[in-house]
């Protein structure tokens, strides 16, 4: 693999994540548990879209086959997109959905960190911009998990529980396949069992704030960035991708 | 290289562009915004716009692609090309004093820290923002989340008014 493939792949799955977690997100559009938690969450959606864009926009220019940002999110199946398991599992209550935005939020700020020194200049600034919005978002999800893990009972068992279901899907984030070898070599992205390092730091902060306990490591599942993944994918994606897939080209 | 309009010059184009204003805040323009990172002439009448993007989910960042090119032809332009510079990425931080005093006039409190202090943890609790109406800084946060990407949600409760507050970024 030469570079310009690997880094090819590496934007399709930065921005598979976030188009991904997203489209979740939108999902809470105007169900909401307040109107400006709708708010919140529709933004932080809004900001996942654009930073996809940008990222897909950027992988279209690194292959020559005339393809759009569009095609790249509305004509891909499910095993050609690389996106990491624990953004596609489905939101549950509130307590998952932000469970698993913290999750991903702590992770996605410690790569983008670590991307700002990038010897790729493109990926380096979108890197810079992406992390000045994720840090808005890890705060965002991070004060809900704090607040839950010190409110009622019900709260913080719901918490609990949202910890202990997502826990598995945790290790696929920092899964190296030959992609990140490749970058790795060039000094375009870094070795993610030091991002994981920085992840855990961060997230046991927050987790003890929250007296949350860190659930034991079973049930492991990984594969996202080899394009396998859970049963939801392919669900998300139908919905996500209907209307390319039913009129192709449409536009508006 | 003649110029064939002598009306359309890089000091001119920047006047024209610092006409056009932000949708969400229209009393600022997109120079004000620090979205305009460099104008240069191309061959003929083409002019080539270099823009950095501000929040990437920014729905006005495409209304900006469409009046950069209409203002810039109505007077002049054969061509207008637009190039996106993503490095180094848009900040707050070149907003200046005057935009950040007519944001005030307009009733939003303008970005209070530099970006670089922005904490994502166990953060905000003790941030007092000044309200951009009474100027008290007995303000609370109501939401981190507004009405467009670039806002939060504050309320005063001295003169017990809500106001937007525009993010650090």
């Amino acid at each position: 693999m030469n570079t310009k493939e690997a880094l090819y792949n590496f934007c399709l799955r930065l921005a598979d994540n976030n188009i991904v977690l997203g489209q979740r997100l939108a999902e809470w559009c105007s169900r909401g548990p307040i109107l400006e938690e709708d708010l919140a969450m529709t933004n932080i959606s809004l900001d996942l879209f654009g930073e996809a864009e940008s990222m897909y926009e950027y992988a279209t220019t690194l292959v020559n086959n005339n393809s759009t940002a569009d095609h790249l999110a509305f004509l891909r199946s499910e095993r050609e997109y690389f996106n990491n398991l624990l953004v596609e599992q489905p939101n549950g209550d509130f307590a998952q959905t932000m469970m698993k935005q913290v999750l991903f939020s702590a992770f996605a700020k410690h790569l983008y960190e670590a991307l700002c020194n990038s010897n790729d200049e493109t990926l380096k600034g979108l890197a810079a911009k992406a992390l000045k919005e994720t840090k808005y978002h890890l705060r965002h999800s991070s004060e809900w998990i704090i607040r839950f893990g010190n409110g009622t009972e019900e709260s913080m068992r719901r918490t609990q529980f949202a910890l202990n279901e997502l826990w598995r899907f945790t290790d696929d984030m920092f899964v190296m396949n030959e992609v990140d070898e490749e970058l790795i070599s060039m000094g375009i992205s870094f070795n993610l069992n030091d991002i994981q390092a920085k992840w855990k730091f961060t997230i046991s902060e927050i987790f003890a704030e929250a007296n949350l306990q860190m659930p034991e490591a079973t049930n492991i599942i990984k594969g996202g960035s080899k394009g396998i993944h859970t049963e939801h994918l392919g669900h998300l994606l139908c919905e996500m991708q209907y209307l390319q897939r039913a009129h192709p080209g449409a536009t508006w | 290289m003649v110029n064939l309009d002598p009306q359309l010059t890089n000091e001119k184009v920047w006047e024209l562009l610092n006409q056009i204003p932000d949708p969400d805040i229209p009393v600022i323009s997109i120079t004000e915004l620090g979205i305009v990172r460099h104008v240069e002439q191309g061959d003929g009448d083409k002019w080539i716009v270099t823009i950095t993007p501000s929040y990437s989910g920014c729905p006005a960042m495409s209304v900006f692609r469409e009046d950069i090119k209409t203002v810039l032809m109505e007077h002049g332009a054969k061509e207008v090309e637009l190039k996106i510079s993503h490095s180094p990425a848009w900040t707050t931080d070149w907003l200046s004093e005057s935009t950040r005093e007519k944001m005030r006039q307009h009733g939003i409190a303008p970005p209070e820290t530099n970006s670089s202090q922005n904490v994502e943890l166990f953060a905000d609790s003790k941030r007092k923002i000044s309200c951009p109406h009474c100027s008290s800084q007995s303000t609370h946060r109501t939401s981190q989340f507004g009405s467009t990407p670039c806002k939060a949600l504050w309320y005063c409760d001295s003169c017990q008014q809500p106001f937007e507050y525009f993010k650090c970024y």
